[in-house]
């Protein structure tokens, strides 16, 4: 199973991904997640992938082969989109973030990129960051995301809560229970 | 138990099993985590520090070396280039406790600025090296380091990449080797390298190394995996890797764990059992390189690339001839999203003056280098840790007086302390007039925070001396020196103005805290009132928060923290701050 993981520097894909990686090693799974860090957690596109399954070798994730997308932004949804296998599934925030060139005017944030996506992926468009909100912190998109997509999968809901429990600290511990619990139950 | 380890944790893993006592590095992305990963360890059980900068680290490790504890020292591909002094000398002295270097290249450059192959450090220096693949091994090869360095009295290597440092895999723990210290005894001919004892100790590093090649025909730390006859893959690190996900079992494998020195029996009775043979190696052809010089006929880099990372596709595409599988390709050419400084990054306002000044802007190697990114545009030149003022010094002893009153140096605070300080001894030494402006923002900012000289903390949160940067460019006889806010961009402008313009050296220290740090608490965000006349001059910051809205300006509310830099630039008062 290949899961990627995109979004921009700044929006916690790196928690995301490690929740992941740490709720399927519990399942028995050989694992590998692959993380960014550095000059491109500043505000810049960030991918990271997880791959589980009997035996895994390369880390990263090649064109056409992510069964699914957890995408954080819409723009970084659509730049991802060839990464997805066929009969795959995305998951996105339908949040947009104006990447610089676009701040500048140099460029135009694409219009319509849901439909685009919709025309020729699986698409599952989630307003991630007011759920995030709700549950009482706009930071939590990503355990939002990690809700959705975890009821996609085979694994147990209490699994994933007790990942959660050991990965995000005590303080925010609350708030991504319930962020969870309500991007589960989408 | 098995648990689930960034490769860079398991560096630390290995080495903690192995007994390490003493680690000493300065942060660089993709090697940071080892060192960070060591503190957590008992501080009774593992010193460890951040030096000011690698050679130090380096000379600090050989010292615990020399003095009988297993030590080690990781660094980014850069930074083995400032301490290569001390490693090609202590090549010759050999250790008393275990010595291990973990140097992490950057294929793809992730976030470097260079993409430079260290393997050929350990063919120049002479030193045996390691190349793991997965976190297993990272944990494993760096155990066994420490014992190949004691046992053949050497120095040894363990080289990373970014995929294999930056990668979580499952990792075999086990406890750590109870490791006395060995006894320090005194040892002129082994330790004092000086003409007439060198000369003995390079005898011995030759005969070493001839050791070493034996060990390389075993199976210690080179794999062979035999599976078809027609197609033999020699390879290494996470190329092994990406050809294991492209190949799996249609071809054979010469897995190389030590990538110096190479095997030549074991890579001759390999190739000589399949048609053909390719080397897997990302960046140079070194061991192809090494197979060509012993005859044996391989295909490299002419079907490969010398550049950036490979993938399992291409691997495919190169020995298989098998196309990727089909995917939806976008349609159309969509925006590039670079890294840019973050919202209330307090380097935003010295470049908006900078760039206002229209100064010519020597850069350096942090956070700040993203000066050089539209719309500031200012940073001129970066090359390496600390050039930003020497190569100003440079540049305005080549250009003149007049050049030079257009001329700053950018350099962040850890930077300065790595080695800026020597750039400014120049400078004063050799009267020159320079302005050097120290980014303080009280943190290593893009390594993800670590303390430094200048932040008054050691690596595990204890209170120490604080570097007095004032005191310091004082001392080393800069008599003008001024601390400003470079959020004040009135003041700021004023500051530089006036020092680009003075007949004599001089430093500004622009100090404010990056933003991401906890202490910072911005509040509330900017908005937009209705006194906005849409002359766009906030959009000349560059921040994420501020963007078009037709041909007025809107600032997102999720992206502003509140810093209020815009508010000091309007000209017309036109943003306000609301508190949440």
């Amino acid at each position: 199973m290949n899961i990627m993981i995109v979004g921009v520097g700044g929006q916690g894909t790196l928690l995301a991904s490690r929740i992941l990686g740490n709720t399927v090693i519990n399942e028995g799974f050989d694992v590998k997640v692959s993380e960014v860090h550095g000059m491109s957690q500043r505000g810049g596109s960030v991918v990271t992938y997880v791959k589980f399954g009997d035996k895994v070798f390369s880390p990263v994730i090649d064109k056409g082969e992510a069964d699914i997308i957890l995408a954080f932004e819409m723009l970084e949804a659509y730049r991802a989109m060839p990464f997805l296998k066929k009969g795959g599934k995305m998951i996105v925030n339908n949040q947009k973030i104006n990447p610089m060139p676009v701040i500048i005017g140099a460029t135009e944030y694409p219009e319509n990129i849901g439909d685009k996506l919709r025309e020729n992926i699986d698409l599952t468009e989630v307003e991630a960051l007011e759920i995030a909100k709700e549950a009482g912190n706009s930071k939590a998109v990503n355990v939002v995301l990690i809700g959705v997509m975890a009821k996609n999968t085979d694994i147990a809901y209490e699994k994933w809560v007790e990942t959660i429990k050991t990965t995000v600290p005590e303080k925010f511990l609350d708030v991504n229970l319930k962020a969870f619990e309500m991007g589960y139950n989408l | 138990m098995k648990k689930l380890l960034l490769g860079n944790a398991a560096v630390a893993r290995g080495a903690y099993e192995a007994g390490v006592r003493v680690c000493s590095s300065y942060p660089g992305t993709p090697s940071t985590e080892i060192t960070e990963e060591i503190v957590k360890f008992d501080k009774e059980e593992v010193y460890a520090e951040w030096a000011p900068n690698e050679k130090v680290a380096a000379e600090v490790a050989i010292g615990a070396s020399i003095g009988g504890a297993r030590a080690m020292s990781c660094m980014k591909h850069v930074g083995l280039n400032v301490m290569a002094d001390p490693v090609f000398t202590v090549s010759y002295t050999g250790v008393n406790g275990g010595l291990v270097f973990c140097v992490a290249d950057d294929p793809g450059m992730h976030s470097s600025q260079n993409e430079q192959d260290s393997r050929h450090y350990a063919k120049a220096s002479k030193i045996a090296m390691l190349e793991p693949s997965d976190s297993e091994e990272c944990k494993e090869f760096t155990r066994k380091a420490f014992d190949l360095s004691e046992e053949y009295d050497t120095p040894v290597f363990i080289r990373l990449s970014t995929r294999v440092s930056h990668s979580q895999s499952l990792v075999e723990l086990k406890d750590r080797e109870n490791k006395e210290i060995t006894p320090y005894e005194k040892n002129i001919p082994k330790f004092v390298m000086m003409p007439a004892m060198a000369k003995a100790r390079h005898v011995v590093v030759e005969e070493r190394i001839e050791k070493l090649k034996a060990l390389a025909e075993t199976d210690a730390f080179n794999k062979t995996e035999i599976n078809d006859t027609k197609i033999g893959v020699i390879t290494s690190g996470i190329a092994y890797m990406y050809a294991k996900e492209a190949l799996g079992d249609k071809v054979s494998y010469l897995k190389l764990g030590m990538v110096y020195p190479l095997p030549e029996k074991l890579i001759k009775d390999f190739s000589e059992k399949f048609d053909k043979v390719y080397v897997i190696e990302e960046l140079d052809p070194v061991i192809e390189d090494h197979c060509k010089a012993i005859g044996v006929d391989v295909i490299g880099k002419e079907k490969f690339t010398l550049l950036g990372e490979y993938t399992p596709s291409m691997i495919k595409k190169v020995v298989l001839n098998e196309d990727a599988p089909e995917c939806a390709e976008l349609q159309e050419n969509i925006p590039i999203r670079p890294p840019v400084m973050c919202a209330g990054c307090p380097h935003r306002g010295t470049f908006y003056v900078l760039k206002k000044l229209g100064l010519v802007v020597s850069g350096d190697i942090g956070c700040y280098t993203l000066g050089a990114v539209a719309p500031l545009q200012s940073v001129d030149t970066t090359i390496c840790m600390g050039a930003s003022v020497s190569a100003a010094h440079g540049m305005a002893k080549a250009r003149g007086a007049e050049f030079n009153k257009k001329l700053v140096s950018v350099i962040g605070d850890s930077t300065f302390m790595h080695s800026g300080i020597t750039g400014l001894v120049d400078i004063v030494y050799n009267k020159g007039n320079n302005t050097v402006i120290i980014l303080d923002n009280s943190i290593t900012g893009m390594t993800g925070h670590q303390d430094n000289p200048t932040t008054g903390m050691t690596i595990r949160k204890e209170p120490t001396k604080q570097v007095d940067l004032i005191a310091l460019c004082k001392a080393v006889g800069i008599d003008h020196i001024t601390v400003a806010d470079p959020f004040d961009v009135k003041n700021f402008e004023k500051v530089v103005k006036e020092e680009v313009n003075r007949e004599e050296p001089s430093v500004i220290i622009a100090q404010r805290p990056c933003a991401l740090l906890k202490s910072v608490k911005y509040t509330g965000h900017c908005t937009i009132t209705d006194k906005c006349k849409k002359c766009k001059m906030c959009m000349k910051l560059g921040c994420p928060a501020i963007s078009a809205d037709g041909d007025g300006v809107k600032i997102d509310l999720n992206q502003c923290n509140g810093c209020g830099l815009c508010i000091n630039v309007c000209p017309f008062d036109a943003i306000s701050k609301e508190e949440n």
